[in-house]
Formats: structure tokens, C-alpha cells, sequence
């Protein structure tokens, strides 16, 4: 009997994919709005989000899940701001799936939480495939990074909401070249928009807060916003389905 | 290395649609895979090798067709393809082009599958 061909064109993460929308469908239905930080390690996303957590506590119901492969000190850290928080460790895994987040938040009550954030593993390159069912994936480029990054790391910048250029208070310090890094981001990802940001000094802290409560405002707007995400992976659904 | 939980997705995926199928073992998976999909395809092969162990798929040939990057130029009002590097950037006339046509797929084509008599056989 010869060997039989099956037509799948199915999408190799689409179990991720599935779960990543359900999630999505959630966090809409909740009204929580969900952002995932990535970047390198040490770009300082830790420092950023507990800065974050911290001024948006004074208004806002807030939780945080941090991926690591070991060692619980990014939630202490988080924790500080007063949000919870819970620690993913990943083992040898290199990113965050969105399974991992599911388990993190299932047995939170998030329903009227304003602001989920979730620290991806620091990683420039694995985390770019995985859907956690994110509203804003935020990119983290440090000026202790060098300003060609972007360049040498285009795949998980094309799939960033926002850039935000951190630990910008060090920039002349390292002799930074910050409208290099700009050009740089604007080569790889054209039209996303960027940030420049000191966690530390508070540089720019404002105008990040100001955006994630602008994005959070559109979505209880326009809730349920899960229409355009859902389309992302229904060709996944007809394909597996039509091959059956 | 982010290639080993692709490969263990590919892994598992297959073997579903195969054992859907009637089929037992896998032969062949043809997969697509974008050049911006940050995949590896030799970490990739190393990858499957190791997670098909034990399963349907083992010992099976793994054919990856690659898929430039292709962007829409919405001042040549043409799609152009980034044959060097990740710029998306319009290799003719310098716009920038944000539209991504393709390049990012992570796909699973098809498998070819052996049922139970060949198997044996």
C-alpha cells in the first residue's frame, strides 16, 4: 500500500494559538487589558514594571506574572509594588506560552482587574512566536544594548506594539546614539511607536502610564475586542478542519 | 532555542492528523516556515529528530520549504521581496513598507502517512 499524502496547511502553533484566544476572549470579557514585556536580559523590564504596577496601584486594580527559568526574585521584586503577582519558571524553556499564563492566572479572580502584565522570559529572539493573548506586546531596548539591536534582532521586534527605549538616563554615560537606535527600530518595524524611558529617573514614565490607560480606556470601549485576533487563526481552524 | 517546542508542536500535531487519518506512521512532514519566523533550520531538524523519538513521526523525513519576506510597497504600489536581510525597507525605492505579505509562517503543509498494512509490511 503506498504511503498517503494528507493536505493539512495547519499552523504549527496552533494549539498556542487556540488557547492564546481563548485567553484573549477572557481577559475582553473581563476588561482587563494585557500587555506583554519583552526584551533581552538585563533591558530592565523588571525595574520598569515594578515602577509600572506601582503608580498604577494608586488607581487601578492590578495583577503581574513574570516568566524566568529559575529563582523567584523578579515576583519579590514586582510584589513590591503591591499587585499580585505570581513567578513562572520555565525550567530550560526560553519564553512564555500561553499555556504557562493560563496556569499563572487560574486561580486569580482578574474579572474587574484593570491591568495584567506579563514579564516574558528576557529573551530577544524565542519569545516571538507565542501569542499569550496579549492586547500590547512592549519591546524593551536598553541604551546599554548598543544601537543596533534592532537590526540583529528583527524578528521579535516586528511583533511589538510599542518600543520602549530604556534606561535612557545612562544614554551619555555609554555614548548612546539615540536618534541611531530611533532609525534603527523605525528600519525594522516602520511606524511603531517608540518611547524613550528611565524607570529609574522617571523619565517618560508619565507618557507610558498615559498610553496604557489610553489602550485600556479603548478597550472597555470597544469590548468584546476579540473580532480581529479571533480572524488571526480562523484559516488555521478552516484548513485543519477541511483536511479532516 | 525556542526550535525544540516547534519541533514538539510539529511532533504532535502530525501525529494527530495522522492517527485521524487511519495512518500510524509518518514518512514525510512538509513544512512552511517564513524567513522573519526566526526559525533555525538546522536547530530545527537536531530538534525533531529528538522529539519524534518514541512517536509516529520517528525516523521521518523532514522537508522545510523556506518563504522570503514580502512586503507591500505602497509607493510603487507593488509587492517586493527582501531577499537581503530584514529591512523592511522598499528595495527599489527606499519607502518604508510595514505591510507585511509574507515571511512569518509557521506552517505545516502536509505529511506523508503510512497505514496499518504498509507498516507492517
Amino acid at each position: 500500500m503506498q504511503p498517503r499524502i494528507l493536505e493539512l496547511r495547519t499552523k504549527i502553533l496552533k494549539k498556542n494559538d487556540d488557547l492564546a484566544r481563548q485567553l484573549r476572549a477572557d481577559f475582553a470579557r473581563w476588561g482587563v487589558l494585557v500587555t506583554n514585556v519583552v526584551s533581552g536580559p538585563g533591558a530592565g523590564k523588571t525595574e520598569l514594571l515594578a515602577r509600572t504596577l506601582a503608580r498604577l496601584n494608586a488607581r487601578y486594580r492590578t495583577a503581574a506574572v513574570v516568566g524566568d527559568l529559575a529563582t523567584e526574585n523578579d515576583a519579590a521584586r514586582l510584589a513590591t509594588s503591591g499587585s499580585q503577582v505570581k513567578q513562572i519558571l520555565t525550567g530550560t524553556m526560553c519564553h512564555l506560552e500561553a499555556e504557562m499564563v493560563r496556569g499563572a492566572i487560574a486561580e486569580w479572580d482578574l474579572n474587574g482587574c484593570d491591568f495584567l502584565c506579563i514579564e516574558n522570559v528576557g529573551n530577544l529572539v524565542c519569545p516571538s512566536s507565542w501569542d499569550l493573548g496579549e492586547d500590547l506586546r512592549v519591546l524593551l531596548c536598553a541604551v546599554t544594548e548598543g544601537e543596533d539591536k534592532p537590526l540583529k534582532y528583527p524578528t521579535l521586534i516586528n511583533t511589538a506594539d510599542l518600543v520602549i527605549v530604556s534606561k535612557v538616563d545612562l544614554a551619555a554615560a555609554v555614548e548612546f546614539d539615540v536618534d541611531a537606535v530611533l532609525g534603527n527600530i523605525q528600519k525594522v518595524r516602520p511606524g511603531v511607536p517608540v518611547l524613550q524611558l528611565s524607570a529609574k529617573t522617571g523619565q517618560g514614565m508619565e507618557e507610558w502610564i498615559a498610553f496604557l490607560e489610553q489602550r485600556r480606556a479603548e478597550k472597555k470601549e470597544k469590548a468584546p475586542a476579540t473580532e480581529e485576533h479571533a480572524a488571526d487563526g480562523a484559516d488555521g481552524f478552516a484548513a485543519i478542519s477541511a483536511a479532516s | 532555542m525556542h526550535e525544540l517546542s516547534i519541533a514538539q508542536c510539529v511532533v504532535e500535531e502530525a501525529c494527530e492528523a495522522a492517527s485521524r487519518s487511519g495512518g500510524v506512521r509518518v514518512t514525510k512532514l512538509q513544512l512552511r516556515i517564513g524567513a522573519l519566523a526566526g526559525i533555525v533550520d538546522e536547530a530545527l531538524r537536531f530538534s525533531f529528530e529528538v522529539a519524534a523519538e518514541g512517536t509516529a513521526c520517528q525516523g521521518a523525513a523532514l522537508v522545510i520549504e523556506r518563504v522570503e519576506l514580502r512586503v507591500m510597497c505602497k509607493h510603487c504600489e507593488q509587492s517586493r521581496a527582501i531577499s537581503d536581510g530584514f529591512l523592511l525597507v522598499c528595495p527599489e525605492c527606499g519607502s518604508p513598507t510595514p505591510d507585511i505579505l509574507a515571511g512569518q509562517e509557521l506552517e505545516l503543509t502536509s505529511l506523508e502517512v503510512q497505514s496499518h498494512a504498509a507498516a507492517d509490511s
